[in-house]
């Protein structure tokens, strides 16, 4: 029987932890653009896009990251389309970062008074220049710590793709424990991996609020 | 002095048989309303009459469901961007809430829409504020932020703001309703010079002095209608209606 040292241990899950990070910005970055995609759609035509904006958010936001993985995973083998587990991955957590980030930014815009888009609207402004020069700076510095708030939880959320056979932090640490027979230790290393990931992200979410409400008064 | 107005100006804002309604309840049950170029209408009326209202019909903040409005003979089409975008250029409007854009510069709120709709040049569109910021009283105030305004203040960029795109009729909604009563003086003030430099305004408002001294006409609008029109010493000095009466009576108790 092999023994293996702390550092073995530790050394491969840090390797794996970089395919957490790798599928976080991918996450982040394909789900921010989505979402704001899905965000202009519905403040450009609202009566069009809202009912399919309303859906796409429920929809997402009302069904396990777990399922969706699955079905992006097994839906699309179903269709014929063979996919590799970062494919399967990629999407489900774009999807599912998009749906909330565009709801987050929804209500960011949403936050931002009646007056300004009449004054704007007065000056006759476009909506493009109404969007880019008057709302969008303003949403923008309410929407930075809730946004990065759920740069977490889209951390968190990568563990969910081991279960399709993504090699990431939590599936490393299940195959590392597996061999070591020594679970307890591997799941600590696992969760203070996650734990040095996410919260510093947490602690500047929390300074940029502070920030916010500072410059506010 | 009231601002006088010859009858052969021109009309420059045309509104017939206007209707509106919110749902099933009708707020504006066919206005006819002509000005004519230089005039100062004041509406006035008790809450709920439908004088905001028709304000915002006449730049486009209302849509209307029937009914005819020109403004400088190009009619409002709500549908037609580049078309609404024309007509908002001739019409300026300054809200009760002053909305001016907090995270810009008080300088930066007036050259904005003069830079992106005229494409004026930054160097004109900052000697323009700069014009305007003074013909307000607030030249030292170009690069301070709306918040470090008092009201009164900020009310008055906002009519620079406004003045910025040049409109051929100024539209106020209750411009000194949010004011405190010793900053109302200024924004008034403001006004009348505007009034007495020839600009045509549309006004909203409860100050009935300020009303009765710079009016061309008055009118008094009661559930969604125009109920009395007329120059101020007519509408002021011998209401016709019981409703006109009984509006002017409560407001000297």
């Amino acid at each position: 029987m092999v023994d293996f040292t702390l550092w073995d241990i530790l050394r491969n899950l840090l390797l794996a932890a970089r395919w957490t990070v790798v599928l976080s910005l991918i996450a982040f970055a394909g789900g921010g653009i989505v979402g704001l995609v899905l965000l202009s759609l519905r403040l450009w035509r609202e009566r069009s896009f809202a009912r399919l904006f309303n859906g796409y958010v429920g929809l997402f936001q009302g069904t396990p990251l777990l399922m969706q993985l699955f079905l992006s995973y097994f839906g699309l083998r179903l269709f014929g389309i063979e996919v590799s587990v970062w494919v399967s991955a990629g999407l489900a957590l774009t999807l599912y970062t998009s749906a909330f980030l565009a709801e987050i930014w929804r209500g960011c815009v949403a936050a931002i008074p009646k007056g300004q888009w009449e004054a704007s609207t007065s000056l006759a402004l476009s909506f493009y220049e109404q969007m880019r020069y008057v709302i969008l700076p303003q949403a923008l510095r309410i929407a930075i710590p809730p946004t990065v708030g759920f740069a977490v939880q889209v951390i968190k959320g990568t563990a969910l793709a081991s279960v399709i056979g993504f090699v990431e932090l939590t599936r490393a640490g299940n195959m590392i424990a597996n061999v070591t027979y020594a679970p307890f230790t591997v799941f600590a290393l696992v969760g203070m991996c996650y734990f040095i990931l996410c919260y510093p992200i947490s602690l500047y979410a929390r300074f940029l609020e502070r920030k916010m409400n500072a410059v506010r008064r | 002095m009231p601002s006088v107005v010859e009858a052969s100006a021109p009309v420059i804002v045309d509104i017939a048989g206007l209707h509106k309604s919110y749902g099933d309840v009708e707020v504006l049950k066919g206005i006819d309303l002509r000005v004519q170029k230089g005039e100062v209408v004041c509406i006035i009326g008790k809450s709920g009459s439908g004088k905001s209202t028709l304000l915002r019909c006449i730049n486009g903040l209302e849509v209307f469901q029937d009914g005819g409005l020109t403004v400088d003979g190009r009619p409002l089409l709500h549908d037609n961007a580049a078309a609404m975008r024309d007509l908002r250029q001739r019409v300026g409007m300054i809200f009760q809430s002053f909305n001016l854009f907090p995270h810009l510069t008080v300088g930066a709120n007036v050259m904005l829409a003069p830079t992106l709709v005229k494409k004026s040049a930054r160097p004109d569109a900052a000697a323009q504020a700069h014009r305007l910021l003074d013909r307000v009283g607030l030249a030292d105030k170009f690069d301070a932020m709306p918040d470090q305004l008092s009201g009164g203040q900020q009310q008055r960029v906002a009519i620079a703001r406004a003045l910025a795109m040049e409109p051929a009729v100024m539209l106020c909604d209750e411009i000194t309703s949010a004011l405190d009563p010793e900053l109302v003086g200024e924004v008034l003030r403001v006004v009348e010079g505007l009034a007495n430099e020839g600009m045509t305004l549309i006004m909203v408002t409860h100050e009935m002095a300020f009303a009765r001294k710079v009016s061309s006409r008055v009118v008094f609008m009661h559930q969604g209608r125009v109920h009395e029109i007329g120059t101020p010493d007519e509408l002021f000095g011998a209401p016709k209606t019981p409703e006109l009466q009984q509006f002017l009576s409560s407001l000297h108790n």
